[in-house]
Parts: structure tokens; sequence; C-alpha cells
């Protein structure tokens, strides 16, 4: 069976055409796969590609439709290398974890599987998620679609070049300070972190436990309703998991704002946001208040100290998680001849990249004794001054809009040796994760033909709000519907 | 408050990295430099605020005490480095008086 690949390119069309029988889940794996070949020396989005997997997943919805209801199943996506599936290797984007299978599925991958969904690879991360950029992967350095001499973002980078590209109809991606929201921007995607709690972490390579969440990057507002209808669920493998059920989020789907009250927080438009960036945000916001939407101008003080307080709290939590990465039961270990303690040492030293061991000293020091109140707890008790920010502008907002990252994709090579400059990116997106609300990207303009994105906040739970604004601005504006120029330099027009 | 070259080594230790000189000055100097920029925390008055641990009511989870099946042995020690087909395989970790 062979059909235009082309016409396709979003995860319920996709659906549509399984349900229509125009097409076959093996001739949409297919292709997919063939395109994703195609691309990847330059895209670089990839760290398995699990053919065999995917077409076997693929046959099992084949030959046997009635047996799956989602409609997501038979579609192909991809998953973000830290999120365990049996039989696949899970690297992080780590020399510590190279060539480790893990035992178990993530509860992600099997409410993806159980519904018929098929992956057909594991995507490009910064390591252990730690970056802005994909630059900080072990193993290769992903291209944005857009502009392949540029990032596509972080840490979910692979993620977010598949789907932008055209490689993957949906991808999951991790958040644990901006990396579905930012990468989902810079490569003109619809990104969504949801609510701490909303989706299980069990099978997720821990990085920053209070901070992660598990999220969809899809083309359009819809499609992440899709993913999310799949993702959110209470897991009682996963402690912090809230226990009340996920509400159906494409009855979301609604084009109406009329009589919801926007709040613009004027900390999150400040120092660094580039000027094509704010204007593209405000025209979203404008359109909206076309819309029937109201307006207000607010102020959040304690934001600018968003950024020192992560850069503890993650840091600290990392410490802990990575301290299991010791050579006894994953991945690498030294072929160094020594005692255990040197073995551990060593294993470290030899399997963690730059990033991850900086920020695992950091952590190390925040926490040891006699600084753990001067830091850590300093962070935890500001990190309440900001959940209280947030609590105070949604007693009078229904969400609050800002730009999802200050600039558009940068070149690759630009940030990577100026570490303030790298984390300056995740300014807008890393106090949301710091208050556990929801927050989602969404596509609302160019700038040098680069993708710009604003960010939908809405408070604990309030997903339902973001995906309605979301989408009401999506039905009055083309930009979700834009694809970047694939073909190699010398072909292009 | 500036860490030393000689502080940072210590951290080290607690965390488990070997570390060359060469990234001990390194790491010095970014250390330092976010540290620096930790500061401006201090300008805050938190005498007041309860910390952060959680951002969700959700405490003290608990499930029926029952026997679940973990994960199959083979599967889970097919991933390290060095197994036997029952234990995780590690350098000798307790001296024995004849030192052998």
């Amino acid at each position: 069976m062979s059909f235009d690949l082309d016409s396709i390119s979003t995860a319920w069309q996709a659906s549509e055409a399984l349900c229509s029988g125009k097409v076959s889940s093996e001739a949409h794996t297919r292709a997919l796969l063939e395109r994703l070949r195609a691309l990847e020396p330059r895209l670089n989005a990839f760290l398995a590609i699990l053919d065999d997997e995917a077409l076997a997943a693929a046959a099992r919805y084949d030959e046997n439709r009635s047996a799956f209801a989602s409609p997501l199943a038979g579609v192909p996506g991809a998953i973000k290398d830290n999120m365990c599936l049996i039989g696949a290797p899970n690297t992080c984007g780590s020399k510590i974890l190279a060539g480790w299978k893990p035992p178990y599925n993530a509860t992600v991958v099997n409410a993806i599987l159980d519904a018929g969904g098929v992956i057909l690879g594991k995507t490009n991360l910064d390591e252990f998620a730690m970056g802005s950029s994909t630059e900080n992967s072990a193993f290769k350095v992903t291209s944005n679609p857009w502009d392949f001499s540029r990032v596509p973002g972080g840490s979910s980078g692979g993620s977010a070049a598949a789907v932008a590209a055209g490689a993957a109809f949906w991808a999951l991606g991790s958040d644990t300070g901006g990396s579905i929201r930012q990468p989902a921007a810079f490569c003109g995607l619809v990104g969504l972190k949801p609510t701490y709690g909303r989706v299980s972490r069990y099978g997720l390579v821990a990085y920053a436990s209070s901070l992660d969440q598990i999220g969809p990057l899809t083309r359009d507002v819809r499609d992440a309703a899709l993913v999310m209808n799949l993702l959110a669920a209470h897991d009682p493998l996963d402690s912090t998991s809230w226990p009340e059920p996920a509400p159906d989020y494409t009855k979301s789907l609604v084009n109406d704002v009329s009589g919801m009250t926007i709040g613009v927080p004027k900390e999150f438009f400040g120092q660094g946001v580039e000027e094509d960036v704010a204007s593209a945000v405000w025209a979203a916001i404008r359109l909206l208040e076309q819309k029937g939407a109201r307006v207000k101008e607010i102020s959040m003080p304690n934001v600018e100290y968003a950024l020192p307080v992560y850069y503890i709290i993650a840091p600290a939590e990392a410490s802990s998680n990575l301290a299991r990465y010791d050579g006894v039961r994953y991945g690498h270990r030294t072929e160094m001849q020594c005692d255990h303690v040197a073995m551990f040492e060593q294993t470290r030293a030899e399997g963690f990249g730059a990033e991850v061991k900086q920020r695992i000293m950091i952590g190390t020091y925040a926490l040891s004794a006699g600084y753990y109140d001067a830091y850590y707890l300093k962070a935890q008790q500001v990190r309440t001054l900001l959940r209280r920010d947030f609590d105070a502008a949604f007693e009078t907002c229904d969400l609050l809009i800002t730009p999802t990252a200050p600039t558009t994709a940068f070149r690759i090579g630009e940030r990577s040796s100026d570490p303030f400059q790298m984390k300056l990116s995740d300014v807008c997106t890393i106090p949301v994760n710091l208050a556990g609300i929801p927050g989602m990207s969404v596509p609302c303009g160019f700038s040098n033909g680069l993708p710009v994105g604003m960010q939908l906040l809405g408070p604990a739970f309030g997903e339902e709000t973001l995906f309605r604004a979301a989408y009401t601005f999506e039905q009055s504006t083309d930009y979700h519907l834009a694809r970047p120029d694939l073909r190699p330099c010398g072909e292009s027009h | 408050m500036k860490l030393s070259v000689e502080e940072v080594s210590n951290v080290a230790v607690l965390a488990r990295l070997a570390l060359c000189e060469e990234e001990k000055q390194r790491l010095t100097g970014h250390l330092n430099e976010i540290i620096e920029h930790f500061s401006r925390l201090q300008d805050l008055d938190t005498a007041d605020v309860e910390p952060t641990d959680r951002v969700l009511p959700v405490v003290n989870v608990y499930r029926e005490d029952g026997a679940r099946p973990g994960l199959p042995r083979e599967a889970v020690l097919a991933g390290a480095p060095e197994a036997s087909d029952c234990a995780f395989i590690v350098p000798r970790v307790v001296d024995t008086a004849d030192g052998k």
C-alpha cells in the first residue's frame, strides 16, 4: 500500500487515515522509518531506531484494529531516551548508561503500547536531561529542522526535532526546568509540561524529583490532547502521582475564550527577551483579547529569584538521584583494578560528562553539612514565595501568558562555552516547575524564519484551560501549519 | 565566601567523583561563579516562610502490604557490568586478617 506521507502531518490526521482504511499502520511506520533514516545524518535526533519493534507493534494493530480504541492506536511516535522500554537501550545521553537495557517499561511506555501506539525509536537529549540545547549529549548533537546550524533546544531536543521534521507524529519529552516547552518553542511545536503529579514518572530516569514531569511534543493542540489522554492517570507505582482521574482533554478543544481573564506578568518580558519574541507574544495576547478574553498586566516580584532557586534545588536533587550510578548495577564500570571506593569514583569520573559532574558538585556542596540552611533550605523557602506569587495571580486570572524562551533557536556552539547564557534560555520556564503548575508552549510567530513560542500557564490541574485557550488561538492562526524546508543545501529553490 | 581548591576536592570525595587537577581548578572557578549567583537569595527575608518540599498535598502514600512479583533476577543482572547468576559482583569490600 503506498500513500503520500506529505498529505498527513499530524497524529490525528494519521489516525483518520488509519480509520478510513486508506493506509495501514505498517505503511505509516515504514514511511516514517524511511524518512527518519534519510534525515538522520543531518538531524541526529535519534539514539536508537527500533525498526523491528515498531513494525511488530504496527502489525499487532493492523491485524486486530477493533481491539484498540485510542485515536493514537497504530500512530507512530518517539520517546526521549530517558524513559524505560524493555529491549531498547536507555542511555539518557550518558556514557555511564551506554549499553544498558532496562528490565521493565515506564508506565507511560506501557500506556502507549497498550493503546496500540507504535514507538519508532528513542530520541537524543542533554545528558540526564541537564541542558537547554541537546549539545550536552555524550553521543551526538541534534540539529533544528528549521535551520540545521541551530540547536533544537533541550533537553528534549531529539523529540522536538523528530516531530518538527515529520519523522514522528508525536513524541514524549520530560521537563524539569523547561525541557519540553523550550524545544517546542524552538522547533515550532506544541509542548506541554503537565501539573506535577498528573503523569506518572515510574520508569523515567530521575533528574530532580520535585520538578520532573513527562509530557507531549506535537504539531498541534489536538495532538497534544490525544497524547495527554493516554499519559494522564493515577499510577500506584509513583507515589507522587495524583489520585484523581484525569479528564478527557479533547473536550477542551473549544474555540472560545470569552470571559477568560489572561494575566501578563511583566517580569517575564524583561531583560534578555528579544523584541521580535515579545511582539509576537503580545500579538497573540491581543488576538485572544479580540476573541473575548480580558487582559490584565500583573507583577510577580519573586520570579527574578527563580533561576538561583532552581540552580540549588535541581542539582541538589540530582546529586542524590545520580548517586546510584556507581558501576555496580548498571552500565559502565571502570576497567581500573582498584578497591570499591576508587571503583565508584573512577567509574563516575569516566562515565559522566562535564555538565553532569558540575551539577553533582553544586548539589553535593549545597547539601553538605554547614551549608544546608544557607542554600537548600533557603531555596525551598524562596520557592514558597514564588508559589505564592502564582497563587495570587490565579486568584484574579484564569491563565497567564509569557514568552516560552527569551530568544529563538541559537546557533550550535554559540552558548556552550557560557553556562550562564545557556541557563538564561530557561528563565521563563523554570518558575513553572518550581510552582508545580502546568505550562504549554504554542507556536505564535516567526522571527527571521525561526519559530517563536508563547507559554500558557494555568493553576495546578488547569490543563483544560490551557487546551481551550491554545485551541482558540490555533483556530485563528496558521503558525502550526508552517513546515520547515528539509531539502539539503543546494537543492533549495 | 569563596571556595578553595581543597574544599572543592572535599566535595568531590563526598560526591564520589575522581577529578584530575585541571578539573578541580575549572570546577572551583565554576562553583564560585554559581555560588556568587546564589547569594542574591540572601537579600530576601524568609525567617517566617515555610519551605516547599512538595508542591502537591500528597503525603504518606500507602499500599497494601502484600507480596508482589519483583523483576526477574536474570533480567536485572543482565544489565550489570559484572554479575554471577545470582548476584552483582563488586571489588572486595572487607579486608581479611591475612590480607587475602
